[in-house]
């Protein structure tokens, strides 16, 4: 590998040597305050620039990408960690804002609590599940903390693919704000024309349960021990942590959807960071989902139809959050996942996410440089097929599938493995005409196929998965189709 | 994968007779193929059997099988399974991608048989081409050349042997002792292009004494890719070949997309992943048959054929970026073995924005080859180094030529790219 002195050298003599912070360096920017913390290579920032700085780089991405239309409701996902923590903390600063630069959407926060799955026992769920709520409380937004049992309650038609929202226009966006405006004003005019009822105004477009921040439609119940057990179960029957770790991520994705869909809510913001992002599309790659990268890791991610995915916190660096968090005191909560303490080789992620830190450390523009490779990927298949009626989706992720037919040259190298498992005998042909595969008809499909034996539906769910799910699918445990969505 | 215990050795291609499992293999000097011949005494061979058999058909076969006693195992403490082919021969190996255990002579039979596919569904070399195999000595090469002269009738292809020689001292000199040993064996004809020769006396030693200087990381790889390219053209040219070949596995095309994102070249992403460039603008059309064999595959089908090559790693791989792609890759292997399809399987389906594509290539302003700028890539390396400023054409911006801009390169490249810090 490369030699550990030649790498990162000093560059060469004719350029100038790189300053070192000294006592005597100011801000870069405002060149007056007393730099605290080093931004990207070597850009000191005083407290209040990088505040400012910090919370621009917020609104830019939101602004800039213009889907979130003023009145909506947006449902938060915060997990307690420090960058969904961060995310919330800017929303409710931005919320709170004078009129003009005020954050125009109604936010709900959710939280999935996946003690079961990590295997927590019930008083550290408990204690950590009543320290969110405190901080929940304290933040004042409409919140539901849903159990991830809860996922065994799903319908099926949650793997539906609903029909697509057409993306609003550039011109539908300017007309939505500027009615908004509009609105306001005329609140505004019908009391005193000030800011303060223009804020009272407002009040009332604003969540009408502020005095009831708790969820009124579920009381908080706890799941019930049998439904902790299946999911326990569940997460044991998985092999690999890997795939551990993409089954409680589609998971937790349907539960978040089936929350915001029941509560109309019709986007939802994840904190995933640049640092997160970059790991991400590494991982994906190497777990065969290049064709969907750019749902996986883009600003929004609109594969599920009417519920858009939105990153807001998708230019912020982990280092960056972490200083915002550190200096402006924004409370989180820390809660152990699937692969803490578990080892660098346990998983794809885990590996890819130490491989991307510790060349970080060699090559400082890594992620960076990762993350703008990102941006260059559309949302296309490669061979420009899209003007054709759009093909049958995965059933886990929700994605064009992308595997090719099996006279294509390719087909023949990276599908193999998928006939040729060794302890399946070959499957019977399907013994009802019901049995047909087929997007929509899951339902009907596996209910006919009980008679059937055991294989015969498994080899038809991975017929409806991506390649990236189907590989995943191979380390879930043989005696049933793992997925608790799909009926049988 | 299990080890490979008892390896049969094959006589000819493609011909599975299964042969008895119980012999050790014998030590084989490389080169010299093992003749079937009768089991030595003392072992109950399953070879009577096999004469018993051949005179039956298939159910009798199956029948009279499960009747017999078990064959005879040299450990009776771990039994290995049978090959899951021809049912006979006790299996070899496990094959990395599908788990199944074959034996020697199945598994290369299958080898040859998707590399077949390959070519055939993929269109890459139509009957009467003649193709020039770039051959470096090592083990992509030479298996590559093995399974295309295997498969030369059966394509109606012909076949030349185009080795370069880099001017590498005490690594390539070794190599292509070794092409000339196989070519010998294949009666293959065989030309040898020189850097030398080509680019006016500058080897890759001369290369790399002129970038040491600079304090950053010799990107020798980065000149050694891009002139190998333009040599094995010219190669190809002289021995008149109509499609070039070259011996890339699953394994390089895994290491190449992990790179790639890694350093940010969007335009090589958009390229590469196909199978292989058709060749526009009086280029040769290139192709990577192996493109789907991983390279564990690659080696265990060198190990069951007795092929001879050049093992060791070239002087100046250490400082190659390419290194972290491929440490990594081995660790990605570790969690999950099918990681290396995996990752081919993504780099084909990747949709970049088309303005992140490199425009449509022309020709050099010097040497005519397919250049996307007005000097190919080629010309603008030895421009540098023969003005005694080797970095000139190397990473974004290239002062001092008569373009702006970030290089591209007119041809695909496999080539390590080692600029230690992506220059952004």
């Amino acid at each position: 590998m490369c030699q550990v002195g030649e790498d990162y050298a000093e560059p060469a003599s004719e350029e100038p040597p790189p300053r070192q912070p000294g006592r005597e360096q100011k801000c870069v920017k405002c060149k007056e305050g007393l730099p605290v913390v080093v931004i990207r290579a070597g850009d000191a920032f005083c407290r209040d620039c990088f505040k400012a700085f910090y919370i621009h780089k917020f609104r830019a991405v939101l602004g800039k990408n213009r889907l979130i239309f003023p009145g909506e409701k947006v449902l938060l996902a915060w997990s307690g960690g420090p960058s969904s923590s961060s995310m919330v903390w800017q929303v409710l600063e931005g919320l709170s804002r004078e009129s003009a630069k005020r954050l125009r959407f109604v936010p709900g926060i959710v939280c999935i609590d996946e003690g079961a799955a990590c295997g927590l026992s019930p008083e550290a769920r408990a204690k950590a599940l009543a320290e969110m709520k405190l901080i929940l409380q304290t933040v004042g937004f409409p919140w539901h903390v849903v159990a991830l049992e809860e996922v065994f309650d799903l319908p099926p038609s949650v793997l539906r693919c609903f029909a697509q929202e057409p993306v609003g226009t550039e011109g539908a966006y300017k007309a939505a704000v500027d009615s908004f405006l509009q609105q306001q004003h005329v609140l505004g005019a019908e009391g005193a024309g000030d800011s303060p009822s223009l804020a009272q105004g407002e009040e009332q477009l604003s969540w009408p349960c502020t005095q009831d921040p708790q969820n009124p439609q579920s009381p908080d119940r706890p799941p019930t021990a049998a439904q902790t057990e299946a999911l326990s179960r569940l997460f044991d029957s998985v092999k690999t942590l890997t795939a551990k770790e993409e089954l409680l991520q589609a998971l937790r994705t349907h539960l978040i959807l089936h929350v915001a869909r029941t509560h109309g809510y019709s986007k939802v913001m994840t904190g995933d960071s640049c640092t997160r992002l970059a790991i991400k599309l590494m991982t994906s790659l190497a777990l065969g989902r290049g064709a969907f990268l750019a749902w996986d890791t883009g600003f929004s991610d609109e594969r599920h139809g009417d519920v858009v995915v939105v990153r807001p916190m998708r230019e912020h660096t982990l280092k960056e959050v972490a200083f915002y968090n550190h200096l402006f005191a924004v409370p989180s909560v820390f809660t152990p996942a699937l692969d803490t303490k578990a080892p660098e080789k346990a998983s794809i992620h885990r590996l890819m996410e130490a491989f991307m830190l510790r060349l970080q450390d060699q090559f400082p523009s890594t992620v960076s440089t990762v993350y703008r490779t990102s941006e260059k990927l559309v949302k296309a298949p490669r061979d420009g097929c899209a003007a054709g009626p759009p093909g049958p989706r995965c059933l886990l992720c929700m994605c064009a599938l992308d595997i090719d037919t099996a006279d294509s040259a390719t087909a023949f190298g990276a599908q193999t493995p998928l006939h040729l498992s060794q302890t399946q005998p070959p499957t019977p042909p399907p013994t009802a005409p019901c049995c047909s595969a087929g997007m929509g008809r899951v339902q009907g499909c596996c209910g006919g196929a009980r008679p059937c034996e055991r294989e015969d539906p498994r080899a038809r769910v991975i017929e409806q998965l991506c390649y990236g799910c189907r590989v995943n699918m191979k380390d879930l445990g043989l005696h049933r189709a793992a997925d608790p969505g799909v009926p049988g | 994968m299990t080890s490979p215990r008892g390896s049969q050795g094959v006589v000819g291609p493609a011909r599975t007779r299964a042969l008895s499992t119980s012999g050790r293999a014998a030590a084989q000097a490389p080169g010299s193929r093992r003749r079937l011949g009768p089991e030595p005494s003392g072992s109950r061979s399953p070879c009577t059997r096999f004469r018993l058999f051949s005179s039956l058909d298939r159910a009798a076969c199956v029948l009279l099988r499960r009747s017999l006693p078990l064959l005879p195992r040299s450990d009776p403490a771990m039994p290995a399974p049978q090959c899951a082919t021809c049912h006979k021969a006790r299996a070899a190996l496990r094959r990395p991608r599908s788990g199944r255990a074959l034996c020697g002579a199945c598994f290369c039979a299958a080898f040859e048989a998707e590399v077949l596919h390959t070519v055939v569904a993929g269109r890459l070399l139509p009957s009467g081409a003649v193709v020039a195999v770039g051959a470096s000595g090592g083990k992509d090469s030479t298996v590559l050349a093995h399974v295309l002269q295997v498969l030369a009738p059966r394509l109606g292809i012909s076949l030349r042997l185009v080795a370069v020689d880099e001017g590498i001292g005490g690594y390539r000199d070794a190599a292509l002792a070794a092409v000339r040993r196989q070519a010998a064996r294949w009666e293959l004809p065989l030309t040898v292009v020189a850097y030398a020769d080509l680019f006016g006396g500058w080897t890759m030693d001369a290369v790399a004494r002129s970038t040491a200087g600079s304090g950053r990381s010799r990107a020798c790889c980065t000149f050694c890719g891009v002139l190998r390219r333009r040599a094995l053209e010219e190669g190809a040219r002289l021995v008149g070949a109509t499609h070039i070949v070259t011996g890339h596995n699953a394994d390089d095309m895994a290491e190449t997309v992990l790179m790639n994102f890694l350093r940010g070249d969007a335009a090589r992403l958009a390229r590469g992943g196909g199978l292989g460039s058709p060749g526009e603008g009086g280029a040769l059309p290139r192709c990577r048959p192996l493109q789907l064999a991983s390279q564990k595959e690659v080696v265990l089908y060198a190990h069951f054929r007795r092929l001879d090559y050049f093992s060791e790693e070239c002087v100046y791989a250490p400082e190659a970026f390419r290194g972290h792609a491929r440490h990594l890759l081995k660790l990605l292997e570790a969690a999950r073995p099918s990681a290396v399809l995996d990752l081919v399987h993504s780099a084909e389906r990747l949709a970049l924005a088309p303005a992140a594509r490199p425009p449509a290539p022309g020709a050099c302003s010097r040497c005519g080859a397919l250049a996307s700028r007005a000097l190919c890539q080629a010309c603008a390396l030895l421009d540098g180094l023969n003005r005694g400023r080797p970095r000139l054409a190397i990473g974004k911006g290239r002062r001092g030529l008569d373009e702006a801009g970030p290089p591209r390169d007119g041809e695909p490249e496999r080539a390590p790219a080692p600029d230690a810090v992506p220059a952004f």
